[in-house]
């Protein structure tokens, strides 16, 4: 272990930093932020799914006059959202290609005028053929997007997949698949903007990655840096949600406000944000796996598709972080995986927590125990024989250069659920009953910070500084959306300078004040951000010690002395820090090959669950999930993120359920997209091993989406274990289940050779 | 009420204004609107209280929960009509002076709030459970709180302040000191 465990602050349970504010009622949100002369925007948006726009006509019954229409026109610079690619336009320009893309920007002084002339927007079409799953873009009967619907693709190959299948005891083949999910946050997507011709543009909004939306403004309005500010409010949640799609409101928001000259807010209603925004991506997921007698891997063969939506916006990186999760934690010498996303007609899809991962370690579990029961053997004990341990490569062939616990993990998981004991009386139990209870278990990891060269690209800056009235600043554009960043990034400040947590604030999340510290995405946060505010604290004490006297140990007062003397002498108190990379971190993009993660966090969850075989409802009763996530930094969030992430997990399990109906969503209402409910939560127990990781802040490595992936393929391997039906698509709710129960049938045992 | 319902209908028929009168949060107040408009804007936009948040419009998610005459509605729902002569408590409502609310205490030292944007909602759905139930079992506070939708916490953080508020606050007057929750964490 590289680092000491005895810190101050950093792994104490501190309070939350805006803690009080948002106890009080005082956090300020989007939506209650006012700005003097404002109006208020709406959007118009396609009412089908793919077509030409043949006209657009303005119902009389509106004096228009007083409204301010933006259309494609009105864009002074690019029409596209600057993201990975530039196919996504800002506003339709004579076609559409998903239903709710917008068309055209309505800004009124009152809000309650914009429904009704939202709706007296009359837009006729021309409607060209559209596809809506992964089968029908992959047919390329119809090409909707490039020359062949192909967003991206990526293959992987390790070893030598074919010959290994030649030499396998068993073969065993299996298809998953996976629904979009919504992200659900509570706050709905929200920008306020402000244009002049002097000052550019500024707007204030719900969003993660304020840069991200500072380049697309710059592309939309052509516009130098300077003329560019982004302003981030307390965010309502985000899960992803909000790290791509508010470039889209701001974009509009801010066209509006330059033409109606008045501060605009767009603020969606839950209707149009579900509607509208992006979703988890669905995915298709075939697995072909060779082992020999004992139930080693020999070779697996994956092929994964995801439904990308219409524009390419974050799918090629999405389909990178499942490609790169596809094989699961385990070792195994002949790899292939081969993934595609294609794109339809459906909205866009996009970020949401875990990336990709989720539906690839959905399909890797689910599998795991299908293989098991082909194999007849603990779906226990085939994961431990087949573990990766510190030495081994991955699919990458990355080196596991740091501890893997897997089996620690592993045996304190089945420890803590009473796993063998609670299988055995479930088993002796459920043949009498109705109600069927079963254990399922998930072992997983998730890479931390971006994948393979990309925290490299990415060249983040952040830093620390010390203001003339004596107070340490945290520089970051890393934001605050209820994971924690303000506190783990205050305290790591704190704890590197030697003062007290309630000596170091954040700086306004605001791309004139804050640098490029990359977006708050990818489980980075801690590891990556949290290691440049540590590096910028201590180069910051050894510019006090060189130029301000500051002696080799200090107090809190020692040291602000020591600032106020450097300051007076010097002037301005800053230290900031770039990214670099470990060492030995070689990663070649085009085979896919190398260190893919700086970082793994490793967790193995169990589920218990129980089947109603009469209302064929699915219920978690309790949960437990232990992980090794490096040093925790913060206690009490840590569980927090990983409880929540849990409960997001079982959502997409078994209740969440985007009902999609000619490329719209059909219940786009939170009366009838179900998650879980204070009722619904089981009971979750959380468990953390500490290995600090050199190379993250403090030893922290990546916590925020890992807890995401599991609960899923633990859920239903948990209902394989109650019913002996083993179900490989989710969301599963009492239909599909009913629908497996009356059929009676036990699992499709998978082909054998 | 129904005189004020029926004179307010009348005037929302044609457009028109009324004014409604009724204590928030201890003071008596007054806001000329709309009879048909919603609590919930009431509150944020005439009175400025923006603590109160809009989730869903539609009583599903409860972040705009607030106690009107001593129970728990969706201010989303109630036309301020109303409340007309009602007494309503918002999460402005709750701190007395510098010190938080006992609920305000636990929620955050137990990590109640995460986003923050449920927080008001529950805070007034879990002060409505505590005021009429002072002790309640787990599967009490779960049904209180059934109705407000939390997507950051997986709801485990809130259990826990409700029952550490519900401990602080039948504490004797002495303040109760904070017992640090023992973690799994090693
Ligand atoms: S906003 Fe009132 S219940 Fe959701
Ligand atoms: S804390 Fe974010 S929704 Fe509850």
């Amino acid at each position: 272990m590289e680092k000491c465990l005895t810190t101050r602050i950093v792994g104490a349970s501190v309070p939350r930093k805006e803690g009080a504010d948002k106890l009080l009622g005082r956090a300020c949100y989007v939506d209650d932020m006012e700005r003097e002369g404002m109006w208020f925007g709406a959007t118009v948006r396609s009412a089908i799914p793919r077509g030409i726009i043949r006209s657009i006509a303005f119902d009389r019954h509106i004096d228009w006059s007083e409204f301010t229409v933006v259309t494609a026109r009105d864009i002074p610079g690019e029409n596209h959202i600057h993201l990975i690619m530039t196919d996504q336009p800002c506003l339709a320009d004579g076609k559409v290609n998903h239903c709710e893309e917008p068309i055209l920007l309505l800004a009124h002084p009152d809000k309650h005028k914009l429904r009704k002339a939202v709706a007296a927007v009359h837009i006729e079409y021309e409607l060209l053929p559209p596809v809506f799953s992964i089968e029908e873009s992959e047919r390329q009967d119809v090409i909707v997007w490039g020359a062949d619907n192909l967003l991206k693709s990526y293959l992987l190959e390790k070893g030598d997949v074919d010959s290994a299948f030649s030499r396998a005891a068993h073969l065993v083949e299996g298809e998953y698949r996976t629904g979009p999910q919504e992200h659900l946050y509570i706050e709905n997507q929200g920008i306020i903007a402000e244009y002049s011709a002097e000052r550019g543009v500024t707007v204030w909004g719900s969003l993660q990655c304020p840069y991200y939306v500072f380049k697309s403004l710059r592309a939309v309005f052509d516009l130098p840096e300077e003329k560019v500010r982004v302003i981030q409010t307390e965010t309502g949640g985000a899960f992803g949600g909000k790290e791509d799609f508010p470039s889209n409101v701001a974009c509009h928001a801010a066209l509006l406000a330059m033409k109606c000259g008045h501060p605009v807010k767009v603020v969606y209603d839950r209707i149009e944000d579900l509607a509208a925004t992006t979703k988890r991506h669905p995915s298709r997921t075939r697995h072909r796996t060779a082992l020999d007698k004992e139930g080693k891997l020999l070779a697996m063969e994956i092929d994964l598709a995801t439904d990308g939506g219409a524009y390419a916006t974050l799918s090629s990186t999405v389909l990178s972080r499942a490609t790169l999760h596809a094989s699961g934690p385990y070792l195994c010498p002949n790899v292939r995986i081969r993934s595609r996303s294609w794109a339809t007609n459906n909205v866009p899809y996009g970020a949401f927590r875990g990336f990709g991962a989720p539906q690839a370690v959905f399909a890797m579990e689910r599998h795991m125990d299908e293989i098991a029961a082909v194999l007849n053997m603990d779906p226990v004990e085939l994961r431990r024989r087949n573990f990766l341990h510190e030495g081994d490569t991955n699919a990458t062939e990355q080196l596991m250069r740091e501890p893997v616990i897997l089996d620690q993990l592993l045996d304190r998981a089945l420890t803590e659920s009473d796993y063998s004991a609670r299988r055995r009386r479930f088993a002796q139990e459920n043949s009498g009953s109705t109600i069927k209870r079963g254990m399922g278990i998930s072992a997983f990891y998730h890479g931390s910070g971006f994948t393979g060269a990309g925290e490299v690209y990415l060249n983040s800056l952040a830093g620390v500084d010390v203001t003339h009235d004596g107070h340490v600043r945290v520089l970051v554009s890393n934001t605050e959306f209820g994971q924690g960043t303000n506190t783990i990034l205050t305290q790591i400040a704190a704890e590197a300078l030697g003062i007290e947590y309630s000596d170091a604030a954040m700086a306004a999340p605001d791309t004139g004040t804050v640098p490029n510290s990359g977006p708050t995405v990818a489980s980075r946060t801690g590891m990556v951000v949290g290691r440049l505010i540590e590096r910028a604290g201590l180069q910051l004490l050894a510019l006090l010690r060189e130029h301000a006297g500051l002696g080799a140990s200090h107090t809190r007062d020692e040291f602000f002395a020591a600032c106020a003397r450097y300051r007076a002498a010097h002037g301005e108190l800053v230290s900031l820090c770039r990214y670099e990379a470990p060492p030995d971190v070689h990663w070649d993009d085009e085979k896919y090959h190398g260190e893919a993660y700086g970082a793994y966090a490793w967790a193995v969850q169990v589920a218990q669950v129980a089947v109603d075989t009469v209302t064929y409802s699915a219920e978690v009763e309790e949960f437990w999930t232990v992980q090794e996530v490096g040093r925790v930094l913060h206690p009490i969030l840590a569980a927090g993120q990983i409880e929540g992430g849990v409960a997001q997990g079982i959502g997409y399990a078994l209740y969440e359920k985007v009902v999609m109906q000619d490329g719209r969503m059909a219940n786009n209402q939170m009366t009838n997209y179900i998650m879980p409910t204070a009722e619904d939560v089981p009971p979750i127990h959380v468990y953390f091993e500490q290995i600090p990781f050199r190379y993250g802040g403090f030893g922290a490595k990546g916590i925020g989406e890992l807890p995401h992936d599991g609960p899923a393929p633990a859920i239903l391997n948990a209902i394989r274990d109650a019913i002996g039906i083993g179900f490989n698509s989710i969301p599963l709710l009492p239909e599909d289940l009913y629908a497996g129960l009356v059929s009676n049938q036990p699992a499709e045992e998978p082909v054998l050779p | 009420m129904n005189t004020a319902r029926n004179v307010n209908g009348r005037e929302h028929r044609s457009g028109g204004q009324a004014t409604i009168h009724f204590t928030v949060n201890g003071r008596n107040r007054a806001v000329t609107v709309p009879p048909m408009k919603r609590l919930l804007d009431v509150l944020r936009e005439d009175l400025h209280l923006t603590g109160t948040k809009e989730g869903c419009g539609e009583g599903e998610c409860g972040s705009c929960s607030v106690r009107m005459n001593g129970e728990l509605v969706n201010s989303c729902l109630v036309p301020v009509l109303q409340a007309e002569g009602a007494k309503i408590l918002t999460v402005e409502g709750l701190a007395v002076g510098k010190h938080l609310h006992p609920l305000q205490e636990a929620f955050l030292n137990q990590g109640g709030a995460q986003c923050g944007i449920c927080t008001p909602g529950m805070l007034m759905a879990a002060e409505q459970l505590l005021a009429q139930n002072p002790h309640p079992t787990m599967a009490e506070i779960r049904e209180a709180l059934a109705g407000n939708l939390c997507r950051c916490t997986g709801f485990m953080r809130i259990f826990e302040s409700v029952v550490a508020a519900a401990a602080a606050e039948s504490a004797t007057q002495a303040k109760a000191p904070h017992l640090e929750k023992t973690h799994h964490a090693r």
